[in-house]
């Protein structure tokens, strides 16, 4: 008994020590921004690393989903006659969710994984080790800039997919079933709130990237230097992004729509 | 070789003692190392002669005892004063830990770029200078997963000389390397400590390359220093320790079967297996 509340208490206190840990990492890596603003180059190229190369899966994924809002939204919406409020439903749809969560979501599997990996390599490599041995911090030259790339890249491939969804809406809905062009678009543009609907999508898809880059950024820095070390990590980042996303959504759903 | 060129210490290490999760792995341990010489700490692997590199480096604290490096104690330093003293260090990692995504120029460049305002003109003269004094000036332009691991090693070792450095320290530098690669390697850590005027601490278990560069051997064994000296000294000894490691005999103080239960008990035979 006394040996099972012993283990208890020692896991107890482990992850507190993990999570105070985890905070003070966040913390300096937060501190870290202004230093790597004041250096653009480092920040445009992570930028393009992280950006430019999910803008296919994201554009991909966005007009799919677009199809999808079209087909199930005109299939409920014309049992009410309410068919040609479909622009409307798939905007907030896009805006207020899709876009910021499954973005997210995307960028964790296809950023995120690949920040933990390089960064984990860079580690079993010795290259951070031999970063500190040149005086060089390799949380601000290696970490920071990535991190204020992922934020600055998130809410722009958020908006993207939010965009190209609502054309793959517009795609169905107008094209292929017939609702009608004028309604599709003045529902939308008389429905979609851009401080309430749009700006908390933005701001949801920022908290979203800051999420998805400190957890691969984090699990990376920590991830024991070998193969299985950083594989183990790369499959970590993309449950943990996940849940993290999943859960800081419906938090801040309820924060931001609750009343409404 | 050249003697060292003042006998003042650089480097003092003194009843350094450190372990690893309470394990311990150096007891009691005392080196020094003489401005301008080229120091070699040997030994068998898991002796301690990377984490003494690394005690060295300020990237682990003694539990008992003083790192001095230039008359401060190491482990004492904060952030600020850590990162100032270790523009003064250079450091060649095993592999050379050359940032695969930069080129071999910019490697080189890297220190410099973080460390100093030099314009960009003035870097790349340094920099094709290093890669001049390690024989690599036309590969300037290749990727790291271009070249060699002996070409990598020395372009790691350019790198580390690229802030002219009073301190070298050298993890592993001929593991892994063919024979010519090996002897260049050598030859450059002599050469480029005698013309920087650098004090120099070589961690390595390569008898004959060590012993034809190093000025003073330390041989660590046990987590002591069991044996120190110059190569000639060592190769007179007659302690069993030295000469087995020296020949690289299988039979001697260090047994080759680790400690474990009788084999036929484990087999089955004349008892319960364990």
């Amino acid at each position: 008994m006394i040996g099972l509340l012993a283990r208890c208490g020692r896991g107890v206190r482990l992850t507190m020590a993990e999570i105070g840990y985890g905070t003070r990492f966040f913390l300096r890596l937060c501190a870290l921004i202004p230093a790597a603003l004041a250096r653009p180059r480092l920040v445009i190229d992570q930028l393009h690393f992280i950006g430019n190369r999910s803008l296919s899966i994201i554009l991909v994924s966005g007009l799919f989903v677009g199809f999808v809002l079209g087909l199930q939204g005109y299939y409920t919406l014309q049992r009410y006659g309410s068919a040609e409020a479909l622009g409307l439903l798939v905007a907030l749809s896009l805006v207020r969710e899709l876009g910021p969560v499954v973005a997210a979501l995307l960028f964790a599997g296809r950023a995120g994984t690949s920040l933990t990996a390089e960064v984990g390599l860079m580690k079993a490599g010795e290259q951070l080790v031999a970063m500190e041995m040149m005086a060089v911090d390799p949380v601000g030259r290696v970490l920071a800039p990535r991190f204020v790339a992922a934020i600055i890249a998130m809410p722009l491939l958020a908006a993207l997919f939010s965009a190209v969804g609502i054309l793959g809406g517009w795609g169905v809905g107008v094209v292929l079933i017939g609702v009608d062009d004028g309604s599709f678009w003045s529902q939308m543009q008389t429905g979609v709130d851009v401080f309430k609907d749009v700006g908390n999508g933005v701001v949801k898809s920022v908290v979203f990237g800051v999420i998805c880059a400190f957890t691969a950024l984090f699990v990376g820095y920590e991830a024991h230097p070998t193969p299985e070390g950083v594989a183990r990590a790369t499959t970590t980042t993309v449950v943990a992004s996940s849940l993290a996303v999943l859960g800081f959504d419906f938090i801040l759903t309820a924060l931001m729509f609750g009343t409404t | 070789m050249s003697s060292p060129a003042c006998e003042s210490p650089f480097v003092s290490i003194d009843s350094v003692s450190f372990g690893y999760d309470a394990k311990p792995l150096l007891r009691e341990v005392s080196i020094t190392a003489p401005r301008g010489a080229v120091i070699a700490l040997m030994g068998g692997s898991g002796s301690g002669k990377t984490t003494l590199l690394r005690l060295i480096s300020g990237q682990l604290r003694p539990d008992a005892g003083r790192v001095m490096v230039e008359g401060q104690d190491v482990a004492t330093l904060d952030r600020q004063s850590l990162y100032r003293f270790r523009r003064r260090t250079g450091m060649l990692f095993q592999f050379g830990a050359l940032f695969t995504d930069l080129s071999v120029f910019d490697n080189v460049a890297f220190p410099l770029r973080e460390n100093t305002d030099l314009p960009e003109s003035m870097i790349r003269d340094l920099v094709l200078m290093k890669l001049e004094a390690v024989g690599l000036r036309g590969s300037a332009a290749l990727m790291p997963a271009q070249i060699s691991g002996g070409m990598a090693r020395r372009v790691a070792l350019a790198r580390a000389m690229a802030l002219d450095p009073p301190l070298l320290m050298y993890d592993e530098p001929f593991a892994g390397l063919d024979p010519i690669s090996l002897g260049t390697i050598a030859h450059l850590i002599r050469s480029l400590n005698d013309a920087l005027g650098a004090t120099s601490i070589v961690v390595t278990h390569d008898v004959p390359e060590t012993f034809a560069i190093a000025d003073q051997v330390f041989l660590l064994g046990g987590g002591r220093v069991v044996a120190s000296g110059t190569p000639a000294d060592l190769r007179a000894s007659g302690d069993p320790f030295v000469t087995q490691f020296l020949h690289g005999s299988r039979d001697g103080p260090v047994a080759f079967h680790q400690a474990a239960p009788p084999m036929a008990s484990q087999l089955g035979f004349g008892g319960p297996p364990r």
